[in-house]
């Protein structure tokens, strides 16, 4: 019997477990998929807000301004890279230059501090490659970038460091409801028993609701992306938004923090968690990239994907307990600047909503800091051959676009939470992220997964399921 | 008279031929630009033939690229990759060695590469 | 280890392999080879198919044991390699910065340096294809690398994407081993392949060439489950209404070769936009003097029997500057004209005696054309061309004579 079992492994679900570490709790967290960090973590624009954004008074502002303030400490304990890049909103026409001035009002109402309306001077002076229309920007200091992937991937990593458990492949398909807490059984018939349940299961956080007898309704809206190689990442520096206008927010052109430059996202309406890129979604992303900026290299384009963002109807976050089920907390409508305010919404659901059903006694030995994951590259000379020299994998490098070794390989395979498939080594590692897109590596790094997991090579999947990479042996 | 068109592949040129056969013989060959087109076109015509290049899984696992030292039939090229597929050879191997004599009655399969060596 | 060699070569395919022997039968003896992979060869090693070294051996041979020639020589002249060792950096003073197990992290200071690393496939990610991105997508290169390599077949059921050389060897290769090919989409009006493999690799097996099809979706959630297909107009734009759904769940893409020039690059050595690889002289010196370039990350040729030719040219050029120095150019432009994509070399020094053989790629098929070199408004000579393809490198031999009637650059054209 857990005392809190989170449902789902997403930025929001990871950080809330992450946080509940912090007391003397038995936690665990469930994810359907096969490795954590599936759903909307997992193809997103990756942006810490500065929060202008929201309406004054709603919970996102609320939580995107704390949020932002907490970004950098917890990247920094976790290992996480984090890139106060800053934010601009661009203006195409004087009209869209009010606008700017009603985010800045609406900014600073928030609290957003060090918010400016610049004008087309001193913009091409932070953006040399913006378009020649654009007329002005808000600028937003506080503004940042963040891999929200390797957030999850820490946060979740550093609660199992310090005692948390994570059951992946738990697919939620039944919870009852038990005197002293709940018992939920996942499709593959497993069963765990817990006092407490957190619903964060992002796009299927409705369906978590409606089993604990909750109606809410979660619909998922697709973004569509395009990935730029590392050598043109000097496109842009700042976070490039469009002014927002009625008919939305537009593609938004940013940095990521390897270097690259994402494109994206559309927003679409879609049924279920459909991923899917199309063609119509795509030209879209490059048209809204070509209107920011000139020269925009899309002939360095690596790869193209799509992610779902799930919202409700109220458009704001939902952090409440269960009407229904008494001991369920729903964490819903985590929508933009989700990311952003994940560490605030973690922090707040614990301390405020957690508390009423336990009492919060402090665990002295949490660590909060996450052995980084470092990229070899990074180190020095020296910091380098020590490794080397102590373990030699090191010094073999398996994916040459991003000078991936052998040796993080392996350690992702390892260390917690432990990669089983290609696509959950290369979110730690970046092994398969470069230009050649995996082309070279991939059947090196399948073999090590082989190797450490023990199963024969034709059982690697890509990413878990019946995502097998071969149909077996030739002879 | 029966023409027939074919593609040389006995080089990157690739040449375009027209083959003429009567009663089960070739009467003329055009379009060739050296005598080995020659050769081929009329083989192709009668018993089309092709090298067979593969590769074996050695008993310790290592995989040996191998290819069949002369063109087999090109109807018999499932069958022989089926004894290819149970072919099977130790190590050290050197280019050239043959694993499997004469696996269509004439053809030796042989060792295109080293390996253990 | 020894941290200082007249001549470092880096990367020990049939490029590096073809330079390093010349450097040495040209006279500099202390020359080291890097290579990442465990095994010399580079990627000839999974190109177990016949078919090369006919231009230079006059035999067919496999990929194998045409790179087994080459090791061989490498081994007889006891060169040094250094295998399993990746190379992380090359300085403009021709330092050379490598990775391995062994060794760790270490510096190799190089008189003259010549560059070997060839290319990489462009990767599926570039085409932004629409769909769900399951496993199955394969370049084809990785496809054979799972055949050839490891025994492995990657998928029953196959379409390819790109009727390139590579994409066609793989067609027949993936049905040799028990899977069934579908289908072969190239959204060009033609084949950038050779003929004879359009033959002996899909007409041999019945497989279908689709000409001015790409594929337009990609459907499957964890595997691939099928693909669109659609017919492209002369934009390469999909047709409306020519879409077809092709059961698979296999994709391989064979959509061309990039040279990998990411050394080059940190080198600070001047690359050309057209060939992607670097600016050379024809002995195949980089702008950066004792930095030198050849085989495919130069620029991607057809045959591996070029590659060897192009090596030798660059061994002989690294050692005569190990041996002689650097020595005054004196530099005649080449420029690629109307209906040319590129020339190579981009820069002729005029004190380098001898032949200079240019090649270069023409921008699309043409019959009977003529090839006219000129200098200003003056042709210099001419030649008639049956048939000229993109496919297909082509090249011209300028002999001293006529380069010595040159004023300052030359312009390579094709009329029709």
């Amino acid at each position: 019997m857990y005392d809190v079992l989170v449902i789902g492994g997403g930025v929001v679900g990871g950080l809330i477990l992450r946080e509940l570490t912090k007391y003397r709790l038995r936690v665990a967290l469930v994810e359907k998929e096969d490795d954590v960090s599936m759903g909307q973590s997992r193809a997103n624009s990756g942006i810490v807000h500065a929060g202008y954004d929201a309406a004054v008074g709603t919970l996102k502002a609320k939580f995107n301004l704390i949020g932002n303030r907490m970004m950098p400490s917890l990247a920094k304990d976790l290992g996480v890279k984090y890139v106060n890049n800053g934010s601009l909103v661009v203006a195409f026409s004087k009209e869209e230059i009010e606008t700017l001035y009603e985010l800045k009002s609406r900014g600073e109402q928030n609290g957003v501090a060090g918010l400016q309306v610049i004008d087309r001077t001193e913009l091409l002076k932070l953006e040399p490659n913006i378009s020649e229309e654009a007329v002005g920007a808000l600028l937003a200091p506080t503004g940042g970038i963040v891999c929200p992937y390797e957030l999850t991937i820490a946060s979740i990593g550093n609660a199992m460091d310090n005692g948390a458990e994570l059951f992946c492949g738990f697919d939620v398909c039944g919870i009852e409801r038990a005197q002293d807490g709940f018992t939920v059984q996942s499709v593959s018939g497993q069963e765990i028993q817990a006092k407490v349940l957190i619903n964060c299961a992002g796009i299927g956080g409705g369906k978590i609701a409606s089993l604990l007898g909750d109606s809410i309704i979660v619909k998922g809206r697709r973004g569509q992306y395009i990935l730029l190689d590392r050598e043109s990442g000097d496109l842009v520096k700042h976070t490039l938004f469009f002014t927002p206008t009625k008919k939305g927010k537009g593609i938004l052109v940013s940095p990521t923090v390897d270097g690259n430059i994402i494109l994206g996202p559309t927003a679409e309406e879609i049924e279920d968690d459909n991923v899917e890129t199309t063609s119509i979604g795509l030209e879209n992303v490059t048209a809204g990239a070509k209107k920011m900026c000139k020269n925009v290299p899309l002939y360095n384009t690596i790869t193209s994907f799509a992610g779902t963002r799930a919202y409700t109807d109220k458009h704001d976050f939902i952090l409440e307990e269960s009407e229904a089920s008494p001991n369920a907390i729903h964490c819903l409508g985590i929508e933009s600047p989700g990311l952003t305010a994940s560490p605030a919404i973690a922090k707040y659901v614990v301390e405020e909503l957690v508390s009423k059903h336990f009492e919060l006694v402090k665990n002295e030995d949490f660590q909060p800091i996450r052995k980084p994951d470092y990229f070899f590259k990074n180190l020095s000379l020296e910091e380098k051959n020590e490794m080397i020299q102590k373990d030699p994998s090191y010094g073999k490098i398996v994916c040459r676009c991003e000078q991936i070794t052998e040796g993080e390989i392996v350690r992702a395979v390892r260390e917690n939470p432990p990669a089983r498939n290609i696509d959950a080594v290369k979110r730690r590692t970046r092994a398969g992220m470069g230009r050649c897109q995996g082309g070279f590596c991939q059947p090196y790094v399948a073999e090590l997964i082989a190797r450490e997991l023990q199963i024969p090579l034709e059982q690697v999947t890509k990413s878990g399921g019946e995502s097998y990479l071969l149909r077996g042996k030739t002879k | 008279m029966e023409t027939k068109k074919l593609t040389c592949i006995e080089c990157p040129i690739g040449c375009e031929m027209e083959v003429g056969v009567e009663d089960g013989k070739v009467v003329f060959v055009k379009g060739n630009s050296c005598p080995r087109g020659k050769m081929y076109a009329e083989n192709e015509v009668v018993c089309p033939k092709r090298v067979l290049t593969s590769s074996i899984r050695a008993r310790s696992g290592e995989m040996v690229s191998v290819k069949t030292d002369q063109p087999i039939e090109k109807a018999k090229i499932f069958e022989i990759m089926e004894k290819i597929n149970r072919t099977t050879c130790d190590l050290p191997v050197k280019v050239g060695d043959i694993v499997y004599e004469k696996i269509d009655g004439k053809a030796n399969l042989i060792a295109t590469t080293n390996v253990g060596v | 280890m020894k941290k200082k060699y007249d001549i470092v070569i880096i990367g020990g395919g049939p490029a590096g392999l073809a330079a390093a022997i010349s450097a040495y039968d040209h006279g500099v003896q202390d020359v080291l080879i890097l290579e990442r992979e465990e095994n010399l060869g580079g990627i000839l090693n999974q190109c177990i198919h016949n078919g090369f070294g006919l231009t230079r051996f006059k035999e067919s041979l496999t990929g194998p044991e045409y790179a087994w020639r080459f090791i061989d020589g490498v081994r007889e002249r006891k060169i040094e390699t250094l295998v399993s060792t990746t190379v992380l950096s090359v300085s403009r003073d021709k330092q050379v910065t490598a990775i391995n197990e062994r060794d760790g992290v270490f510096t190799i200071q190089a008189k003259a340096i010549v560059l070997a690393m060839g290319c990489r496939e462009r990767s599926k990610g570039a085409l932004n294809v629409a769909g769900t991105r399951p496993a199955g997508l394969y370049s084809a290169g990785t496809a054979q690398k799972y055949v050839n390599m490891k025994g492995y077949l990657p998928g029953q059921k196959v379409v390819i994407l790109g009727s390139g050389d590579i994409g066609l060897i793989m067609a027949r290769r993936m049905t040799l081993e028990g899977a069934k090919v579908l289908a072969v989409c190239e959204i060009m009006p033609f084949s950038s392949g050779l003929k004879r493999n359009i033959a002996q690799c899909l007409d041999d097996f019945n497989i279908p060439l689709y000409l001015n099809h790409t594929i337009t979706k990609i459907e499957g959630k964890e595997r691939v489950t099928g693909v669109v297909i659609s017919k492209v107009d002369e934009n390469k734009r999909p047709i409306v209404g020519t879409q077809r759904y092709i059961e698979c769940d296999t994709v391989l893409f064979s959509v061309g070769l990039i040279p990998e020039n990411e050394l080059t690059k940190s080198a600070g050595v001047p690359l050309s936009l057209k060939t992607k690889g670097a600016i050379v002289y024809q002995n195949r010196e980089t702008l950066i003097d004792g930095i030198f370039a050849c085989g495919n990350v130069l620029q991607v040729h057809d045959l591996v029997d070029f590659v060897s030719e192009e090596a030798e040219t660059a061994g002989v050029g690294a050692a005569e500057y190990v041996l002689y120095g650097n020595r005054e150019k004196d530099v005649i432009d080449c420029k690629n004209g109307q209906n040319v994509s590129y020339v190579l070399p981009q820069k002729i020094d005029r004190n380098q005696k001898g032949i200079v053989k240019l090649y270069f790629r023409v921008t699309n098929t043409f019959k009977n054309c003529v090839i006219k070199l000129k200098s200003g408004e003056k042709v210099l000579t001419e030649r008639k061309k049956r048939i000229a393809v993109p496919g297909e490198m082509e090249s011209f031999l300028l002999t001293e004579e006529l380069l010595a009637a040159v004023n300052g650059e030359i312009e390579l054209s094709l009329e029709c």
